[in-house]
C-alpha cells in the first residue's frame, strides 16, 4: 500500500490488516510512555485546506507518537485559489523532502490528484463528499472493540448522506466486511438512487433504526436549510433525530457512533449523547490507533 | 497548378457518388470526376483511400479574443487541417464575447489568413447574458453564419421566442446548448449511483432533457429552425425524436466524447473527463449510439474546448469544462464506428460534412461535384495513429484520448483545390 485515498478501493484484507496493526497501538497509547520510535526521522506534514481541529490533532498526535516529526499547514482554499495552485503548493512543501502528506480538501479527488505529481505517501483526511477513510477505519475498530466482530451486523448511516464523506467511507467498509447497511434522512439529502451504493435506503427512522447493532449518526451542516433541502432544523429534529425511544428500538446493546463534531439536541437529544450506548469519546481515541496504524503501515516502519 | 486525385473511393452522397474515379482539380475547382488522364498534373495516387467533401466541424472554441494561449483562430484551424476539416463553426464565448458587427468582422478578418475556413457564430444575446438580443441581422451581414449563447442556454423563454422569431426573417440557425441552469445546480458530473460515489456534485440528464424539451415546443410555436448542440442523454435523443416525427424543424449533433466514454471514466478524477454536459451514463452513450447509426442524429461535430495544460492540471472541480477534439475526431469516428460497421462510410460523410453543410446553410460546402469547390478531405482507412496530446497542433492538449490506438486517419485536406495539411 502506497497510499490511503479511499476504502472504496482498499481491499478487506488490507482492512483487516490496518485493524490489527491499530488494535497493537491502542496498547501503546494506553501507557504511561507513549512513544515508539517507529517513524523517527520521517516528516510528515498535515495539509489542511478546512478547519478542522480534531482529525488534525489526531493524525498530530499520532504521528508524534510514532516518533516522526510533524508539520502542520492550514490555508483556504480561496486564498489559494487566488495566489498558487495545489500543485505547487505541494510541490513546495515537498521539496522540503517529505515522506508523508496527509491532506483534507473540499474537492472530491483532491488527494488522488496528489498523486498524480507527488512522491511522498498521500493519506485522504477528506476530500469533500468523497471519502473519509481513517474515519470509517476508526469506527470499525470502535465497532470491532464493542461488538467482537465486524460481519453480520445492521448498521444504519442516519443524516445528510448526499454531502457526507464519512457516510460514503462507512458503507464501503461495513459492506466489506460483510455488514448491512441502512441509509436514513430526508430524500433531499438521500436520493433514492443511493440505495445501488450497495445500500438499503430507509426514510422512516424509527423503522431504520430497528434491530440495529451499529447507528451512526452525521452532523447536520446548518447551511442545508438555505439550499431547500430542509424546511426547518425543528421538522429535522422531528423526523431524523436519534432520541432515547429510538434508542430504545435497537438491539439493546446496540451502540450509537458520530464523527463530531456533535449538534446538541439536533442529531441526537442529550438523553442519547449521554447516553452509556453512545461510544463517541471511544471514536476518538481509536482515531489516534488507526491513524498510527495506517502511518507506520505506509511507512514501512514495523509495528 | 492542375491536381489529380486518382483511384481513390469517391464518396459524396448528395450528388450520389460511391465509386472509385479520379478527380481533377484546377483553378481551386473540381473539374472532371470519373476517369481521368493529365500529362502535367501534380498527382496523387489515393487507391485504397476513401476521397470525402470536406469535413465541417460545427461546434469549435477558439480563444480569440481573450485566451490566445489556449488557442487562436491560427493554432485552431492549423489544428483542424491536421485532424481533417476544411471548415470549423466558432463559437461566440470568447472575451470579450461576439456579440456585435465588429467583433464578427475580427473574426472574419483573422479567419481570412487561417488555413481552414473558419465561420463565426454570432452570440444569441448581448454579452450572452440571456435578456436582449443581438444586432443578428448586421452581425450576419459581417459574416455570422448562425447564432448560439453556447456555453451557456437561453433561460428566459420569452427571450428565446423573441429571437427565433427574429431569426425567421434572416433564415439563419439558432444553435441551442440547451440545459437548464437551475437544475444543473453548478454540478460537475453526471447523477446516477455511480458518480454518487465520487461525492461529485450531479448535473442530471433531466437538466438537459428539460431545455430540450422546452425548445423544441417554442420553436414549434414559432415554426423556427432549432440545431441542438451535443446532445448527450437518452431521454434528450427521445425527445428529438417525436419532434422530428411531429414535423418540428429539428437538427442535432453529438460530440465524439459522448459517443466514445461515459461516466466511468470519472472515477480517475482526471480534469480531462470533465465536459459540459458531462459524460452520462453508459445506457446513455448506447442510445447515442444508436440514433447515429439508426440516422436520428444529423450530425457530429467535437466540441472542441481548448484550456491550458496549468487550467486543466487542478482539482477536478476547480477545473474548466471541455476537452481538445479536432485532431481526434475522424480517426476515433472512422475506428470506433465506421471500421466496426456501426455506419457506412456514406453515413460518416453525412454526419460530418453533408449535414452540418445543410443545418449552416453553407454553399459549396458538403459536396463534390463538377464546377463546385474543391474541399475535399482523403481518409487512409488503414493508418494506424496513437494520440499523442504533445504532437497536438492546438495549444492546448486536454485530450480524454491521450494514448489511444487507432486505425483511419485523415492524410489529406484541401482547401479551394489547395492541400493544407498531407500526412500520408
Ligand atoms: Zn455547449
Amino acid at each position: 500500500m502506497r497510499h490511503l485515498l479511499s476504502i472504496e478501493e482498499t481491499p478487506k484484507e488490507k482492512i483487516e490488516e490496518i485493524l490489527s496493526t491499530a488494535k497493537g497501538f491502542l496498547e501503546i497509547s494506553r501507557r504511561p510512555i507513549k512513544k515508539v520510535p517507529v517513524l523517527r526521522g520521517k516528516t510528515v506534514v498535515n495539509l489542511f485546506f478546512e478547519p478542522s481541529t480534531r482529525t488534525r490533532s489526531s493524525f498530530e498526535i499520532a504521528a508524534k507518537r510514532l516518533s516522526a516529526d510533524v508539520m502542520n499547514f492550514s490555508a483556504s482554499v480561496s486564498s489559494v485559489r487566488k495566489g498558487e495552485s495545489l500543485k505547487d503548493t505541494v510541490l513546495n512543501l515537498e521539496a522540503m523532502k517529505t515522506d508523508l502528506i496527509v491532506i483534507r480538501h473540499p474537492s472530491p479527488g483532491a488527494a488522488r490528484f496528489l498523486t498524480t505529481f507527488c512522491r511522498s505517501a498521500v493519506i485522504n483526511a477528506g476530500d469533500g463528499a468523497h471519502e473519509h477513510p481513517t474515519q470509517a477505519l476508526l469506527d470499525a475498530l470502535t465497532v470491532l472493540e464493542h461488538k467482537g466482530r465486524l460481519d453480520g451486523m445492521k448498521v444504519v448511516i442516519v443524516g445528510d448522506i448526499l454531502h457526507s464523506r464519512v457516510a460514503r467511507s462507512d458503507l464501503f467498509l461495513f459492506h466489506k466486511m460483510g455488514s448491512s447497511v441502512v441509509l436514513s434522512g430526508p430524500p433531499t439529502l438521500l436520493p433514492p438512487y443511493f440505495k445501488a451504493l450497495p445500500a438499503e435506503v430507509e426514510y422512516d427512522l424509527d423503522r431504520a433504526v430497528d434491530g440495529a447493532d451499529v447507528v451512526i449518526m452525521l452532523r447536520l451542516q446548518m447551511e442545508r436549510m438555505k439550499g431547500g433541502f430542509l424546511p426547518s432544523l425543528r421538522e429535522y429534529r422531528a423526523r431524523y433525530q436519534l432520541t432515547g425511544e429510538r434508542l430504545s428500538r435497537m438491539k439493546p446493546d446496540g451502540i450509537v457512533m458520530h464523527p463530531g463534531p456533535i449538534n446538541r439536541g439536533i442529531e441526537l437529544s442529550h438523553e442519547v449523547a449521554d447516553s452509556p450506548r453512545s461510544v463517541i469519546l471511544d471514536q476518538v481515541e481509536k482515531g489516534v490507533a488507526v491513524r498510527m496504524a495506517v502511518l507506520s503501515l505506509l511507512l514501512g516502519g514495523e509495528a | 497548378m492542375r491536381i489529380l486525385l486518382k483511384g481513390g473511393r469517391v464518396v459524396s452522397p448528395q450528388n450520389k457518388i460511391n465509386t472509385v474515379a479520379d478527380i481533377l482539380i484546377e483553378d481551386g475547382e473540381v473539374k472532371e470526376i470519373g476517369k481521368v488522364n493529365c500529362g502535367d498534373c501534380r498527382e496523387y495516387d489515393l487507391s485504397g483511400k476513401y476521397v470525402f467533401p470536406g469535413l465541417i466541424d460545427m461546434h469549435v472554441h477558439f480563444r480569440e479574443p481573450g485566451r490566445e494561449d489556449a488557442e487562436d483562430i491560427a493554432s485552431g484551424s492549423q489544428a483542424a487541417a491536421k485532424g481533417g476539416f476544411v471548415a470549423v463553426a466558432m463559437m461566440p464565448n470568447t472575451s470579450p464575447p461576439i456579440d456585435d458587427p465588429l467583433r464578427v468582422r475580427f473574426v472574419v478578418e483573422k479567419a481570412r489568413s487561417a488555413k481552414v475556413f473558419v465561420f463565426p457564430v454570432g452570440a444569441f444575446t448581448k454579452g450572452r447574458r440571456g435578456e436582449e438580443l443581438t444586432e443578428m441581422a448586421l452581425m450576419a451581414e459581417e459574416g455570422a453564419i448562425a447564432f448560439s449563447d453556447d456555453g451557456l442556454p437561453v433561460s428566459n423563454p420569452l427571450v428565446l421566442r423573441r429571437g427565433l422569431e427574429y431569426l425567421l426573417a434572416l433564415d439563419l440557425p439558432y444553435l441551442s446548448h440547451a440545459e437548464d441552469l437551475k437544475l444543473s445546480q453548478d454540478g460537475f458530473v453526471n447523477e446516477t449511483p455511480f458518480t454518487a460515489k465520487l461525492g461529485l456534485r450531479g448535473r442530471p440528464w433531466v437538466s438537459e432533457a428539460v431545455a430540450i424539451s422546452r425548445d423544441l415546443l417554442i420553436a414549434e410555436f414559432v415554426g423556427a429552425k432549432v440545431h441542438l448542440q451535443h446532445i448527450s442523454t437518452k431521454r434528450g435523443l427521445e425527445l428529438v425524436a417525436e419532434a422530428k416525427e411531429r414535423g418540428v424543424r429539428v437538427s442535432c449533433e453529438v460530440t465524439p466524447h459522448h459517443l466514445l466514454l461515459d461516466e466511468t471514466y470519472v472515477s480517475s478524477f482526471d480534469p480531462n473527463f470533465k465536459m459540459n454536459p458531462p459524460l452520462r451514463s453508459p445506457e446513455d452513450r448506447e442510445a447515442l449510439v444508436k440514433g447515429l447509426r439508426e440516422g436520428l442524429i444529423d450530425a457530429i461535430a467535437t466540441d472542441h474546448a481548448p484550456h491550458t495544460y496549468d487550467d486543466k492540471e487542478v482539482e477536478f472541480d476547480a477545473a474548466p469544462f471541455g476537452v481538445v477534439g479536432l485532431e481526434t475526431a475522424v480517426s476515433l469516428i472512422w475506428d470506433k464506428f465506421v471500421r466496426r460497421r456501426v455506419i457506412s462510410p456514406k453515413r460518416f460523410a453525412e454526419l460530418l460534412s453533408v449535414n452540418p453543410a445543410k443545418i449552416l446553410g453553407l454553399r459549396g460546402f458538403g459536396k463534390i461535384e463538377k464546377g463546385y469547390p474543391a474541399h475535399i478531405t482523403v481518409i487512409d482507412p488503414k493508418k494506424e495513429v496513437v494520440v499523442d496530446r504533445d504532437k497536438f497542433a492546438s495549444k492546448s492538449r486536454n485530450t480524454p484520448f491521450h494514448g489511444w490506438k487507432l486505425r483511419g486517419a485523415a492524410v489529406m485536406t484541401m482547401v479551394e483545390g489547395e492541400v493544407v495539411s498531407e500526412s500520408f
